[in-house]
């Protein structure tokens, strides 16, 4: 009789549980000790790309950090859903100020931390893409500058959701928000417009900086626990679709998530001291096109009269991110 | 109330000599005030202070309108900013400056006032090896008013400045001090 | 022990003492030497534990003190003018939070035009930020508001400002008794916050209140603010029995029988108070003329202590306000605050708008003005010292500045 391999596919997968794994190798949200450090209650939309990311990296940080964390909020859908006075869903130490301030006030606790001598408790700042990309970016830019001991996430939905779904520096191009209408000879967002924080955070040469998304969440863990092993200032890029302001169904948050990086679009890696070490990479690629149509901000791409052109210039984009991150794709130990 | 106002360059030390005559005055057991009034903030744009010395607290803080004493550390000011304006009657003037008077056009008031003439930058080359004449200048105050004593400018100027730089500035301090004196003597 | 000294110096040497464990910092005219005394100081191991962080901007600087304020830390800065601006976002944060955060404001012109010196339009527009705002008179007086401005926010857990008249003050040399570290020390315990963010035991900070709780949330904060009204006679009195001097929320000088009150805030005091020891005004009259003027010296300006201004203009005809800044458009800031305290009270009020941007007060011009206060000879609201001549030239060839 032949010797047949027989493959465990659910070993090693990206399952959030599985008996099958050793329990070290389980995601800490399989875990029914994990700290719920977001818990039940909050008023986030069905299918907030947000709220899960936020449950994922806090209760993965609690856990690297043994309970000892402090987290400061900006604002935005995140602090607007989980504290309607009288209620929170927050767990843990949490504080919320301004809109562009979350990275200075980060800044003063750890120094305040510091000069208390209880610099084992650390401190993890948060906002959204129009927090950290555009009205923070001076603050956020101070706190790489100072190497201040601070993980700062940011959950990118790529636009002011909160408000009603209007232009950040973030949003893609030709995605329709409420500033950006569908409409003109280029409707959408502008293309060539956008800051890559993920490679600003990079150029300020900090320990860690990582991209991440929603869909990837052993992949996600391992970062934020990664992170936190390290001191000084570090920076987390998680991608966190939002249904509305996408136009997607609530139930495929986290496979447009995982669209976003098998089209390209949106690369996984991870960056220490300014360079790449590691890239996660893409099974099964695909054209962007997959991951577009089942937005409805890009339904113009697709309307009548259909803009393959538009399209075209997208995967563009997307061939240009495969090909940079190429030489690093699975470097990582 | 005896009250002094100086009159120089950004980048001269106009501030810092107004700042040691109030501490010298003080250690001598007086009230005393000191403080700048800026035009732009740069280099070599006119800089005036002033120093206001009593026996009882001072309370106004308007600038020094009838000066008794009134400090020029740079003669270039003579005819473009109004350096005399409000000297009391029986009040006199300190010049930094190589030139006779009649050059500078001030025989007029040397007429009515004291005028005092002192080399203060060259002295303060001479010393410290800088053309900074401010401390140097103070030595000469010292010699016309009775509010500032030298030993108590001398460790006014000491704790202002690091070593070597003190020990020139008191020198080049002494300097003008024992030059007006002299004359003083001289002119007596 | 009094000591010749600049007046941003002994501010940074009594802020050391106070013992602030993070001083984010900020540059900006005239306020720098305070902070870069503190950063030397942090720097030479003088002050110990203190994180001096060096931060990108003032609302950065203002931001990672409210951080540090919530961790339960004694924490500090200094700004002015367009920084006091730059910050106004997280100033309201601040109060809001009950964060017992002190501030230095190097009173300073607010532009356009850009003006780098000396008024109150800084402190003024901010004068509805929830915080409280103390000034100081002289340099003295500025270092011990310092001490009291400390206890005085932890008592209240409420922000204080303490204005202190840029250059004027500031960059004055003059004697001043900078507080021992263990007089200091008394008066001033170690922080006791009344929350802080802490794993041990966690709450949420700055939750978003709905329409429902608005009001009652934003009344109790009046009603803290308002504490400082009894609070800061305590501080003061604490510090002083170390002291010796005392200076309250409101200083009168002159005579009881005085007929003409000028209320002023700031350095300007000092020199309406030389000019009416002086006794003698523009007619010539040696005593009389002055002896009929008195000075209310505003130390606390919010909250507003409209009791004791009411009770210390007493039985006095006509108030003058003397501004250092103004509401455009409207008239005098502080006359409207006075005005309110006086409700009921039929006496003419008139406003000075006197030193914008660093004009001197001079007092000349101030002599002439209580002469004419007693001639009844004032308008309503008057700019003091305004050139007529450039203001109708200006107005009749039709170009603006």
């Amino acid at each position: 009789m032949t010797a047949t391999p027989i493959k465990f596919y659910q070993v090693g997968s990206r399952a959030v549980g599985n008996r099958l794994l050793p329990a070290e190798l389980r995601t800490e949200q399989s875990s029914p000790d994990r700290s719920n450090a977001l818990t039940s209650g909050h008023r986030a939309c069905q299918g907030c790309g947000e709220a899960l990311a936020a449950r994922y990296v806090l209760d993965a940080a609690v856990r690297a950090t043994s309970g000892r964390l402090i987290t400061v909020n900006a604002t935005g859908c995140l602090e607007v859903f989980s504290t309607p006075y009288p209620e929170s869903a927050w767990q843990l130490p949490w504080m919320h100020s301004l809109f562009a301030n979350a990275p200075s006030v980060a800044s003063g606790v750890a120094a305040a931390l510091a000069a208390q001598g209880r610099s084992d408790i650390r401190v993890l700042a948060q906002g959204g893409d129009g927090a950290s990309v555009d009205i923070g970016l001076a603050c956020l830019s101070g706190m790489f500058e100072r190497d201040d001991d601070v993980l700062y996430v940011c959950y990118d939905n790529e636009a002011y959701m909160n408000t009603g779904v209007q232009r950040s520096g973030a949003t893609p191009p030709f995605a329709r928000t409420a500033t950006t209408e569908a409409l003109g000879p280029e409707p959408g967002a502008s293309p060539g417009q956008g800051k890559d924080l993920a490679r600003i955070a990079m150029a300020h040469e900090i320990a860690y900086v990582a991209t991440a998304t929603v869909a990837e969440l052993h992949d996600l863990e391992r970062k934020v626990r990664r992170a936190m092993q390290l001191r000084g200032a570090r920076y987390l890029h998680v991608l966190s679709p939002c249904p509305l302001g996408w136009g997607t169904a609530s139930h495929d948050t986290v496979r447009l998530a995982r669209l976003a990086h098998r089209s390209g679009l949106f690369p996984i890696y991870e960056a220490i001291g300014g360079e790449v070490v590691d890239v996660l990479p893409i099974r099964d690629r695909v054209p962007v096109d997959e991951y577009l149509r089942p937005q409805r901000r890009y339904a113009h791409l697709f309307g009548d009269p259909p803009r393959p052109d538009l399209v075209a210039r997208v995967q563009q984009l997307a061939d240009r991110n495969v090909a940079r991150f190429a030489r690093w794709e699975g470097a990582g130990a | 109330m005896f009250q002094i106002r100086f009159h120089g360059r950004g980048g001269q030390g106009v501030v810092t000599a107004a700042e040691l005559c109030a501490a010298a005055a003080f250690d001598g057991g007086h009230e005393t005030l000191a403080f700048p009034s800026f035009g732009s903030e740069r280099t070599g744009a006119p800089v005036t202070a002033f120093c206001r010395v009593d026996d009882r607290p001072i309370l106004t803080r308007e600038p020094v309108v009838r000066p008794d004493l009134v400090v020029v550390q740079d003669a270039t000011l003579l005819h473009h900013v109004a350096v005399f304006s409000g000297l009391a009657d029986g009040g006199t003037v300190v010049i930094n400056t190589g030139r006779p008077l009649g050059d500078l056009g001030l025989d007029e008031l040397a007429g009515t006032h004291r005028v005092e003439c002192v080399p203060a930058t060259e002295l303060a080359r001479r010393h410290t090896g800088r053309p900074v004449p401010n401390a140097c200048l103070l030595g000469a105050l010292a010699a016309v008013a009775d509010v500032v004593a030298m030993p108590a400018l001398e460790q006014a100027i000491g704790e202002r400045f690091p070593g070597a730089v003190a020990a020139g500035n008191i020198a080049a301090c002494r300097a003008a001090y024992e030059l007006v004196r002299r004359e003083a003597v001289l002119g007596a | 022990m009094r000591e010749q000294q600049e007046g941003s110096r002994a501010v940074a040497r009594v802020v050391a003492r106070c013992r602030p464990a993070v001083v984010p910092a900020y540059p900006i005219t005239p306020q720098t030497h305070i902070v870069e005394g503190l950063g030397l100081m942090v720097r030479a191991g003088e002050l110990s534990p203190c994180r001096f962080l060096t931060v990108e901007s003032e609302f950065a600087a203002m931001s990672a003190a409210i951080g540090a304020s919530a961790v339960g830390t004694r924490t500090y800065t200094a700004t002015a003018s367009q920084g006091l601006l730059y910050m106004a976002e997280p100033l309201f944060n601040a109060s809001g939070l009950g964060l017992p955060i002190v501030l230095t404001v190097a009173n300073r012109a607010i532009g356009a035009p850009i003006n780098i010196w000396n008024d109150h339009s800084d402190a003024m527009s901010m004068r509805d930020c929830g915080w409280v705002q103390l000034y100081a008179i002289d340099n003295q007086h500025a270092v011990d508001l310092h001490v009291q401005a400390f206890a005085l926010a932890e008592r209240i857990s409420v922000p204080v400002m303490v204005c202190v008249d840029g250059f004027v003050l500031t960059h004055a040399s003059e004697p001043i008794d900078v507080p021992d570290q263990d007089v200091v020390d008394a008066v001033l315990p170690d922080i006791r916050p009344r929350q802080r963010l802490d794993p041990a035991e966690p709450v949420t900070i700055g939750a978003m209140v709905g329409p429902e709780a608005f009001t009652e949330v934003r009344y109790l904060a009046q009603l803290d603010l308002l504490r400082a009204l009894s609070e800061f006679p305590a501080v003061v009195a604490q510090l002083g029995a170390h002291t010796g001097r005392e200076v309250g929320p409101v200083t009168r000088f002159g005579p009881e029988s005085a007929r003409t009150v000028v209320i002023a805030l700031g350095s300007v005091c000092g020199t309406i108070r030389a000019v009416l020891e002086d006794g003698v005004d523009t007619d010539g009259v040696d005593g009389d003329g002055l002896g009929d003027v008195a000075l209310l010296a505003l130390t606390m300006y919010r909250p507003f202590p409209s009791a004791a201004i009411r009770a210390a203009v007493g039985d006095a005809e006509r108030v003058i306000v003397l501004e250092r800044a103004f509401a455009p458009g409207a008239g005098g800031i502080v006359t409207a605050d006075v005005r309110g305290a006086l409700t009921g009270r039929d006496l003419p009020l008139h406003t000075v708008v006197a030193g914008l941007g660093g004009r001197p007060i001079t007092e000349a011009a101030l002599r002439e003005l209580f002469a004419r206060a007693r001639r009844d000879d004032l308008p309503d609201v008057q700019f003091l010292d305004l050139d007529e001549r450039s203001v109708h030239a200006a107005r009749t060839s039709g170009a603006s500045s």
